[in-house]
């Protein structure tokens, strides 16, 4: 056992610790570093909670089995996952957390005397507050993260669900859970608790049904933070440093993704959360029915215009991801290169599903980072291109963005592809994108279609090159 | 007149909020997908929780409703752990510079 003073100040070194392994990320060369210090923060927090809890009672083992239990279905999913299932798996992840902050935020109302909390039923209040406010946020997150997962792995449309009367029914609820939660503190009352849970897992899970596959980078970060709040409110409620400060770090770390993801599609917050584009866009369809003239191509007009060019960008998107080309990119990327061909990628913040995710698969294909650039360090390059490759990309493209006010993606900062001297698009048919608009890109003279499979398109201009 | 503790905490988690704005805006934008994975694994430190949970019975009930909900906690908080790091270590293995001899 030791003393309540000496495990505070574990508890901190284990915070730092945390600080450490995200300042890591600051470059790909100390990132590794940085996730060793993760787990070593993690190792000390544990054991401190072991050394402080003292009696080790034949609970003990259970807990040791439990941990056991989970670590090895986490390890075994965390070596079986697919890169492209990234976004997938980080949403689950962020379920756990809410549904663990939810677990303990329970156990501890049911049996605050271990807590230290005062007696069942007369519980401090300052303790009360913080626990429903932290088993409230875990339980969004929950829920929340859950429709995130589901809509993801595809087992539900992607598509915004709306219905009549959403916003006000949301509402509602928001405001009954703060009446909640105040009615349980002056009463104490379990009944209330349960209630106030139940409410939680309804507004996440209605919080999210409307909004749509390609808002997902914002909802992601969203609940990355919301998952930070819960841990945060549950470490006030256990007066526990290391998870005050890690809850803080993940809340603040996950407020600004969804920051950078929301001024990537140059929308604000509120407009990503209270529905998706495809609710309120249906007046600009219309528009679009005329048939176009497009140029399209196969695979050895592709090769034949890249092997004749000096360079090439490749704009990846989440096109690629679905169709799993990003090996058969690499390949083709690394015959151009035989043939003495500049060849770099950009990346626009809002490509694929999560923040990163591009790089992520690339990363995974061995194309080196330094080769990988961000929208504003590319965008002027394309000027002088001959070649751009967009494949599985669209709406991020775009340069309706940059001429037309009407459209509803209006200012949303875009890769200046229709510079390049030519344009490769890969994609399976003209279909528009998310934001359900046409791409004037289509039309341009200096534009070839390429309709096929990305994987498949890829590794013919491999073999033609 | 003494301050109380919630003070202090407070302080923590504001100054805490500050410390990971700043961390966080430094991060490069390639390695966002594993911040977001890490700052998963590191917010599961909640199992500090689910572990006093989980002990709560003492050595006489083990298993009472409200431990029960502690080992549950710890199940979920360690698959997070573990798949967490483990899936950022993987990603970040990836993450390579351009090879010399070109």
């Amino acid at each position: 056992m030791i003393s309540a003073n000496l495990s505070a100040i574990f508890y901190l070194v284990s915070g730092v610790l945390f600080i450490l392994a995200l300042r890591g990320l600051s470059s790909p060369e100390t990132s590794r570093q940085g996730n060793f210090f993760g787990m070593f923060g993690m190792i000390i927090a544990v054991t401190v909670t072991f050394l402080s809890i003292g009696n080790f009672s034949s609970g003990f083992v259970f807990v040791l089995i439990f941990i056991l239990f989970g670590g090895s279905i986490g390890a075994f999913i965390a070596y079986k996952i697919p890169m492209t299932a990234m976004p997938e798996l980080v949403a689950g992840f962020h379920s756990l957390v809410g549904l663990a902050a939810v677990f303990v935020a329970i156990s501890a109302f049911l049996n605050p005397v271990a807590f230290n909390l005062g007696s069942p039923g007369d519980i401090k209040l300052g303790s009360l507050i913080e626990m429903s406010i932290g088993a409230a946020v875990g339980a969004i997150t929950f829920s929340g993260s859950v429709i995130a997962f589901l809509k993801l792995q595809g087992i539900m449309s992607g598509s915004p669900i709306t219905f009549k009367g959403q916003h006000p029914l949301n509402a509602i609820i928001l405001v009954s859970i703060i009446v909640l939660i105040y009615l349980l503190c002056s009463t104490q009352s379990s009944n209330l608790f349960w209630i106030l849970l139940i409410f939680s897992f309804v507004i996440g899970f209605l919080l999210i049904i409307p909004i749509g596959g390609a808002d997902m980078p914002v909802v992601i970060s969203m609940l990355n933070s919301y998952s930070g709040w819960a841990a945060a409110g549950i470490g006030f409620t256990l007066e526990n440093t290391a998870l005050i400060i890690t809850g803080a770090l993940v809340g603040s770390s996950g407020a600004i993704l969804s920051y950078i993801m929301c001024k990537g599609m140059n929308r604000s917050f509120f407009n990503v959360i209270l529905g998706g584009f495809g609710a309120t866009e249906d007046a600009l369809s219309k528009s679009t029915k005329e048939q176009r003239p497009v140029k399209s191509g196969n695979a050895d007009d592709a090769a034949f215009l890249m092997k004749n060019a000096s360079s090439v960008i490749i704009v990846p998107g989440y096109g690629m991801a679905v169709a799993q080309a990003q090996h058969a990119l690499r390949e083709m990327v690394d015959t151009l290169k035989k043939n003495d061909i500049k060849v770099s990628y950009a990346i626009h913040p809002v490509a694929g599903r999560m923040p990163g995710h591009m790089n992520v698969l690339l990363a995974e294909a061995n194309v080196p980072y330094d080769e990988v650039f961000e929208l504003e360090e590319i965008n002027n390059d394309f000027a002088n291109a001959d070649v751009a490759f967009v494949i599985g990309a669209n709406d991020v493209t775009n340069p309706v963005a940059k001429t037309d006010p009407q459209s509803p993606i209006y200012g949303m900062p875009v890769l200046d592809v229709e510079k390049c001297k030519s344009v490769l698009f890969v994609k399976r048919s003209l279909s528009p994108g998310y934001a359900g608009i046409d791409n004037d890109l289509f039309y341009k003279e200096n534009t070839l279609m390429l309709f096929a499979d990305a994987k498949k398109m890829t590794e013919d201009i491999t073999k033609n090159l | 007149m003494e301050i109380d503790p919630l003070i202090f905490r407070l302080s923590i988690f504001i100054l805490s909020i500050f410390v990971g704005y700043y961390v966080v805006w430094s991060v490069t934008p390639s390695l966002h997908t594993p911040l977001m994975s890490v700052t998963n694994a590191i917010s599961s430190v909640i199992i500090v929780g689910a572990i006093i949970a989980g002990l709560s019975g003492g050595s006489q009930s083990i298993f009472n409703t409200s431990s029960i909900f502690g080992f549950l906690a710890i199940a979920l908080a360690a698959i997070n752990i573990f798949g967490g790091f483990l899936v950022t270590q993987r990603m970040l293995a990836m993450y390579k510079k351009k090879k010399k001899e070109k």
